[in-house]
């Protein structure tokens, strides 16, 4: 039920965020959803790839500090209110989020997002319980 | 105005007599009462009575910072903690500090030096002295504010920090004398300009810098800006502090070593042999008269050379040339003491750091500013932006809390740090190309 997604250390400055993906592009490695956090000195760059070995391996021969977070994908339904049940349900059960970030699937009705929770395992058990759809790692690789 | 005519103005010949006196009665107080040096010399052969004449100072053995950390924190005092009267210390990390004790007469004799710097530089009693050297651990504070008493002056003991007030009670008070570093004094400068003092209209005539070397154009600033004599102090915590030596105002050509209490020698840093007179290497000093400390060869990394020619002024004690240098790599920032060892130690106890960093030195304005950039491996990496944050915040507190110094943390790339020759440079010190 868990994604593996992939967080790079990013100077801030020109350039960066072009080696990263030249790195994965000559890799062969496509990118299936994608989020950048930044201060003014630095930024994380997070992934969800296709092949997450080989991206982590190429990235960090290029010289990239690369580390591996678990995190989740939730189908979200792409209508008002859809988000903020789901997160409603987790505030009750005061689960928090650490980040989020959404890509639209290109089948049309549903959204995923991706979450970071503090409590991993605990976010998932409840999600299930509500039968809210959780994508699985290797579906979402592949999509 | 020479405070002290017996003493500054010797004949040579008597100076050095007296050096030679002092010399074996420190070397026979040191063999005694500390254990330190008692095995040195013996490891060397050489008894207290093998001291005949100023030369056989080349028989003792030198004294390194290390030795101090290593007998941390009062290892090589010469006499009881209940002698001693009062406590100095040199920032660092623990066991990296170096302590320093004075006894009563300790304090006395340092009080007497450092009027006579004062005096040296043009200041007399009924003076106003505005001293804005830092107050505590650090000699400089407490150093000067004694000497100023001694010399019948009234201190201002303003400390450092509160730039602003600083520049309100200079103009209300109508202080004569400024005391502080050479970077500060132009810092107090532009932010009085800032509040519509103008410096140069004020009452203050002296300025006494030290704690970080300056070059004559700095003095030049100064004194064209503030409308001041800028006068060059020397010290060192382990030595004394400040006061070790001044320069003269009639004559601004070095600084006048108060040799009846230090000897000063000049040594090539790499061999420890003698220099030929007028010739630069490592200042070392032995302590002729201190009680709570005593310190024989104390190698200061200090590159310097000495001038026993006599001086207009009428001193008769040699002076040293400006310090031009270090033999080490330390660094100076606001005035605060900074080896690139104690960073990286403080990297190595905040968790999960790897000691990949880099020093970058730069001047804003008037005031040092450093920056520590620190490589983000795996173990310390973490895909939330707040940890990382933390993790920046916590590296500049533990700076600031074990050197006394505000230093700005960067996390940067593996390899984000330049290299030469595969080693890695760790210090980027751009004050003099932009000085």
């Amino acid at each position: 039920m868990k994604v593996d997604q992939l967080s790079i250390f990013l100077e801030n400055r020109a350039g960066r965020l072009a080696e990263v993906t030249r790195i994965l592009s000559e890799a062969g490695v496509n990118i299936r959803a994608l989020s950048l956090a930044d201060t003014s000195d630095f930024g994380i760059l997070r992934l969800i790839v296709s092949d997450f070995d080989k991206a982590k391996e190429h990235l960090k021969a290029g010289g990239f500090t690369v580390g591996r977070t678990t995190v989740v994908a939730v189908e979200v339904p792409d209508k008002p209110g859809g988000l903020h049940s789901i997160l409603d349900m987790l505030r009750e059960a005061k689960v928090n989020v650490e980040y989020m970030y959404a890509f639209v699937n290109q089948s049309g009705s549903h959204a995923i997002i991706i979450f970071r929770f503090d409590r991993t395992d605990q976010a998932i058990e409840l999600l299930q319980k509500n039968n809210i759809p959780i994508v699985p790692g290797e579906k979402l690789y592949k999509m | 105005m020479i405070f002290d005519v017996e003493n500054e103005t010797l004949p040579r010949e008597e100076l050095e007599k007296l050096q030679l006196r002092r010399l074996q009665d420190l070397v026979a107080r040191v063999y005694e009462n500390v254990p330190f040096y008692r095995k040195k010399l013996d490891e060397r052969g050489v008894k207290p009575e093998h001291i005949q004449s100023l030369s056989d100072v080349s028989l003792l053995p030198f004294t390194e910072k290390q030795d101090l950390r290593n007998h941390y924190p009062f290892g090589l005092f010469a006499v009881s903690r209940e002698n001693i009267v009062r406590i100095h210390s040199s920032s660092g990390t623990t066991g990296k500090a170096t302590v320093v004790g004075y006894t009563r007469r300790d304090i006395k004799n340092w009080g007497q030096m450092v009027a006579r710097c004062l005096a040296a530089a043009g200041a007399h009693s009924g003076d106003f002295v505005h001293n804005a050297y830092g107050y505590g651990l650090f000699t400089g504070g407490l150093g000067v504010h004694y000497g100023a008493e001694e010399l019948g002056a009234t201190v201002i003991p303003i400390s450092g920090g509160g730039t602003r007030r600083q520049a309100m009670l200079l103009r209300d008070f109508g202080a004569t004398v400024l005391t502080c570093t050479p970077s500060y004094a132009l810092h107090l400068y532009e932010a009085a300009k800032e509040m519509g003092i103008d410096i140069k209209e004020l009452p203050v005539r002296i300025g006494i810098f030290g704690a970080e070397p300056w070059t004559d154009s700095m003095r030049n600033e100064i004194e064209n800006k503030l409308g001041i004599t800028a006068i060059d102090i020397y010290g060192l915590s382990e030595i004394m502090g400040p006061g070790v030596a001044i320069e003269c105002a009639k004559v601004k050509k070095g600084l006048h070593i108060q040799e009846d209490h230090f000897l000063a020698e000049i040594i090539d840093p790499e061999t420890g042999e003698p220099k030929k007179p007028g010739e630069v290497g490592e200042l070392v000093f032995t302590t002729l008269t201190k009680e709570g400390i005593p310190l024989l060869r104390y190698r200061t990394r200090d590159l310097s050379r000495l001038n026993t020619a006599p001086c207009r002024c009428g001193r008769t004690t040699a002076r040293m040339e400006r310090v031009t240098g270090r033999s080490d790599d330390m660094l100076i920032i606001r005035g605060v003491n900074v080896f690139p060892s104690q960073i990286e130690s403080i990297l190595l106890e905040t968790e999960g750091l790897a000691p990949h960093y880099q020093l970058i030195v730069t001047r804003a304005g008037n005031l040092d500013n450093m920056e520590v950039r620190v490589e983000v491996d795996e173990a310390a990496f973490s895909d939330q932006i707040k940890n990382l944050q933390r993790l920046e915040s916590k590296i500049e507190k533990n700076i600031k809390e074990f050197l006394g110094v505000t230093a700005k943390c960067k996390l940067v790339e593996p390899k984000g740090i330049e290299r030469s020759e595969g080693k890695a440079k760790r210090i980027i010190d751009m004050r003099k190309e932009q000085a």
